[in-house]
């Protein structure tokens, strides 16, 4: 045994000594917090983890992290990540972007980076709602609302982020919510471990510019009536006391009282069916529709077969260098037919 | 046999023009490649239209390729041609105004008939080989299609696949009229259709009736002898610009020891440095085709971050998209190159076309005080030369740098005696290294003499450091709002382009007298035309000298002097004169701007005719 003994790191190791510049009471907070808990658990060294973000509030996040990071332009960090990724997939590469840089300015890098499929770890906080700029709305804003720029209420329809995702055909994708820290750091370090981009959707308050935009899933009182958490292998239940359930009637899903059905007609979550996924993707009704679906938190879909748009491109130049021999420059500059004139 | 005169030339030039379908490309390089191991020096300029497939025998269908071969040492693909080849009634319609008078037509008659002059606009009964409209050329009318069907009656080809076999019919003709050999053609069309016997017999058959149509009919009462041009002694090849730029970025690539990254989005005519550098994935050459020109260079800010020789490349309207993310790798003080193949606009413009557009957008085109390091091939194979020093410069000055080239040398070939990689310039690069924990902190932003900063790649252990566009405190890299310092900062970035002009050769004269009347200061891909032009004005007594820059941004330090021993200065441009503000602005000198913007090069003649009026 070597006398060698890897140092054990801790949050505090993940801390830059930056200033944190968010607003009090910013759901940001918890995030930072949640990611600085994770990092020191996954047993890899500290140079090895990058964080590259765009503009936006979130996106300071990388200065207030101890590790590689850039924090670059709006809607970009998405390719920034994937340049990065392609040529160095030693490392551990993170995106931390926000509703309107990945889905408004970035939407394009966005949905061709899920398609590509790097293995990057993608953080969206969704806050539904433009905070740097103090207040307009977003692409995951709610229709109508009321902002700055639009002070007779949006009239756009807004993103649903996960259903975006599972038509970009993103290999990962979950959602959790900045004031559970427990199932925060649980997804995020499945999202760690899947091979491939895994799109993490954080919903994430703005207590300055939208304040309790998500607070019937967060808060006590209608967390457990509102919201639905998914487990691998498990009936998807909720309630206050899990007493309610969904059932597939086909393609359709009812909500269920469990004692009025048998448990084996109960939908058991399955990570791995892109169908279900898609269907418990479009439980994004308005919660004040009466016989709404509650809105799902976890993980919605897992596909960690599809290789990395890393693996594949390194491949290619692995697969050039053994059919044609490391090149050789001065062959190359004399081509194929040359002439000596003396 | 025919009794033909032999005649001695110092220099020719052929356009072969035909529809898009018709293979005049392939003529072209073929008749290229013969003429460069023939030994003569020679300059090409293929002018192709947009559409890929425009409608046959339409004038946007014509696709031209003109070569310039000589005996004597060529500078441009030439002003006016001795022999048109045309296919149909559109190309010679398209062409024949770029035709010397007296010179030669060969038409091929079947593309002159009546659909064809429907198809190209001519009114009927005003067929040109038959109205005298062309009675000052001497007019060679073959029935190629004719005799190409008739070559291959038996070959067991369909009608479309004998027809395409026409272009060779035009290559043996000529090849017969310039002796050239032959041999390079054949073992082209042997290996280019060894999977297909039929094809590449016919293919054969049809060039060597060519040469023999020419031997046997006495059409031709002249065969020409182009001797092999006096060339620097040495080992060439032929090659053409957008190559000799790829080429000149694995060099760097190779020599640097560092992988190469090439993200970017197609584009004409930038897309053949992509084409070209996606062949060679065994040299660590790494190409990304992304969804838009801005991820492009995002991408490879990424791998610049990452420790990779970063290369993103479009032309003009692509550039526009990358601006923000050159602002933010001036920020970051991370090497990257841009390369812009210029085409002529604003907005879409003329895909196809060249012009010099582009400088002031190299120099200023960014929000901010943003400046970056401009450089700028002057020929076809000097695109390798250029596109090296762009990755010398952006690698050991940690600083973003503009290669620009455009359409007309991209495009166009040369005789190159090409450099063995040991007579390179070293490009040395060393990351920033580990630092243990008892180090003093690490500082991102601390300076060489250079002003450059260190490259501090991620995976290196005590080296975490963030980076962004936020401005940033000198030495330690932090976000300040500080008033003074962002004017350091913005005087700082300055100062650190300036500083390459230490580092880059001092600028030459590159043809005439030190001093005198009158100074050519010209820049980019109208080398050849200036070079060829200053030539010329020097051999009827004047005293003009050529000086072509290649580094722009900085400006070679002896620049402002070397003007100042000309009583005038002209610069010529293929834009609305940007150079000229910039030379005006720096130096306080009177320059005189002439300017091109039609999308075509030079003709040397009408510098020549421009620079005498300035001079009378």
């Amino acid at each position: 045994m070597t006398t060698e003994i890897a140092e054990k790191l801790t949050s505090k190791d993940f801390a830059s000594d930056q200033e944190v510049r968010w607003c009090p009471g910013c759901g940001d907070y918890s995030i930072l917090k949640q990611v600085q808990t994770v990092l020191p658990d996954l047993g890899r060294p500290k140079e090895e983890f990058v964080f590259i973000s765009g503009i936006g509030c979130s996106s300071r996040f990388p200065y207030y992290m101890d590790t590689f990071g850039m924090h670059s332009i709006h809607g970009r960090a998405t390719a920034i990540a994937t340049g990065l990724k392609a040529t160095r997939p030693d490392l551990s590469v993170w995106v931390i972007t926000g509703d309107g840089d990945s889905m408004s300015i970035g939407g394009n890098h966005f949905i061709h980076m899920l398609r590509r499929n790097p293995d990057l770890n993608v953080l969206l906080f969704n806050n539904q709602i433009y905070g740097l700029t103090k207040g307009q709305y977003s692409p995951t804003s709610e229709q109508g609302k009321v902002t700055k720029s639009t002070p007779m209420g949006s009239v756009d329809y807004p993103f649903n982020p996960i259903a975006l995702c599972l038509g970009a055909d993103a290999t990962f994708v979950a959602r959790t919510m900045d004031r559970d820290p427990k199932h925060q750091q649980a997804i995020i370090k499945r999202g760690y471990e899947h091979k491939g981009t895994s799109l993490i959707e954080i919903y994430q308050n703005c207590n300055v510019f939208n304040d309790g935009a998500f607070e019937i899933f967060t808060e006590k009182g209608s967390k457990k009536m509102e919201t639905l958490f998914m487990e691998k292998g498990k009936p998807l239940l909720f309630g206050e006391n899990n007493e309610k359930g969904i059932k597939l009637d086909g393609f359709k899903p009812v909500i269920v009282n469990i004692a009025d059905v048998s448990a084996n007609d109960l939908w058991i979550h399955d990570e791995s069916d892109l169908v279900k996924a898609t269907i418990l993707s479009r439980f994004y009704d308005d919660p004040s529709i009466e016989g709404h679906f509650p809105r799902p938190f976890g993980v919605f879909y897992v596909n960690p077969k599809k290789d990395t748009f890393d693996e594949l491109f390194n491949a290619q130049i692995e697969d050039a260098k053994n059919s044609y021999g490391k090149g050789d420059l001065d062959k190359l500059i004399a081509g194929r037919e040359t002439w000596v004139v003396n | 046999m025919s009794t033909v005169q032999e005649a001695t030339l110092e220099s020719v030039v052929i356009r072969f023009a035909g529809d898009s379908g018709d293979g005049m490309q392939l003529t072209g390089s073929q008749f290229t490649n013969a003429s460069a191991l023939f030994g003569n020096d020679l300059a090409t300029f293929p002018d192709f239209p947009a559409e890929i497939r425009a409608p046959i025998g339409t004038l946007a269908g014509v696709s031209g390729y003109q070569i310039h071969f000589g005996s004597t040492r060529i500078h441009t693909p030439g002003d006016m041609c001795d022999v048109l080849v045309v296919m149909n009634v559109a190309a010679l319609k398209a062409n024949v105004k770029s035709l010397k008078k007296g010179g030669v037509i060969i038409a091929n008659t079947d593309g002159f008939d009546a659909k064809n002059m429907r198809l190209a606009n001519v009114p009927e009964g005003k067929n040109p080989l038959e109205d005298g409209s062309l009675a000052e050329y001497d007019l060679k009318t073959i029935d190629i299609t004719k005799i190409t069907r008739a070559a291959l009656a038996d070959s067991g080809l369909g009608t479309k696949e004998i027809d395409r076999c026409k272009n060779m019919f035009v290559l043996g003709l000529l090849y017969w009229m310039y002796h050239r050999p032959m041999a390079n053609t054949i073992d082209f069309i042997k290996s280019k259709f060894k999977k297909n016997e039929a094809v590449m017999n016919a293919n054969l058959k049809v060039l060597e009736a060519g040469w023999n149509y020419g031997e046997t009919t006495e059409m031709f009462a002249n065969r020409y002898q182009v001797a092999p041009a006096k060339m620097d002694a040495g080992i060439y090849r032929g090659i053409m610009g957008n190559q000799a730029a790829a080429y000149g970025l694995i060099a760097a690539s190779v020599k640097s020891g560092l992988p190469l990254f090439y993200g970017t989005y197609p584009i004409t005519p930038a897309s053949d440095v992509l084409h070209e550098l996606s062949k060679y994935k065994n040299f660590d050459i790494k190409t990304f085709q992304a969804e838009d020109e801005i991820a492009g260079i995002c991408s490879a800010i990424g791998a610049a971050f990452g420790g990779h020789l970063a290369i993103t490349g479009s032309s003009g309207p692509g550039i526009a998209l990358k601006t923000e993310a050159i602002g933010l790798a001036t920020m970051l003080e991370l090497p990257l190159v841009v390369v812009n193949i210029q085409r002529a606009g604003p907005s879409t413009g003329l895909p196809t076309k060249t012009e010099q557009a582009d400088l002031l957008q190299a120099f200023y085109g960014r929000n901010g005080e943003c400046p970056v390091v401009v450089v700028a091939a002057q020929s076809p194979a000097d695109c390798f030369t250029m596109a090296y020093e762009a990755c010398r410069i952006a690698l050991e000055h940690m600083i973003p740098v503009f290669f620009l080239s455009d359409g007309y040398i991209a495009n166009g070939s040369e005789p190159w005696r090409f450099p063995s990689s040991s007579q390179l310039q070293p490009i040395t690069v060393e990351f920033a290294k580990e630092r243990k924990a008892s180090d003093d902190k690490f500082m991102p932003y601390f300076r060489d003499e250079k002003l450059s900063r260190p490259w501090a790649v991620p995976g290196t252990k005590g080296l975490e450091h963030r980076i962004g566009g936020l401005e940033k405190q000198n030495i330690t890299g932090n976000i300040s709002y500080d008033p003074d310092n962002h004017e350091y900062m913005v005087k700082l970035r300055q100062e650190k382009v300036d500083k390459v002009a230490n580092y880059i050769p001092d600028q030459h004269i590159d043809t005439g007298s030190n001093s005198g009347d009158l100074l050519i200061l010209g820049w980019g891909g109208t080398y050849g035309a200036l070079k060829t032009a200053t030539l010329q004005l020097i051999a009827e007594g004047y005293k003009v000298s050529h000086v072509h820059l290649r580094y722009l941004n900085p400006f070679p330090k002896n620049l402002g002097e070397l003007m100042s021993r000309f009583k005038t200065v002209v610069i010529p441009e293929l834009n609305n004169g940007q150079l000229s503000k910039i030379i005006r602005d720096k130096y306080f000198v009177d320059a005189i701007p002439y300017n091109k913007i039609q999308g075509q090069p030079f003709m040397a003649s009408e510098v020549v005719k421009k620079i005498k009026e300035i001079l009378a």
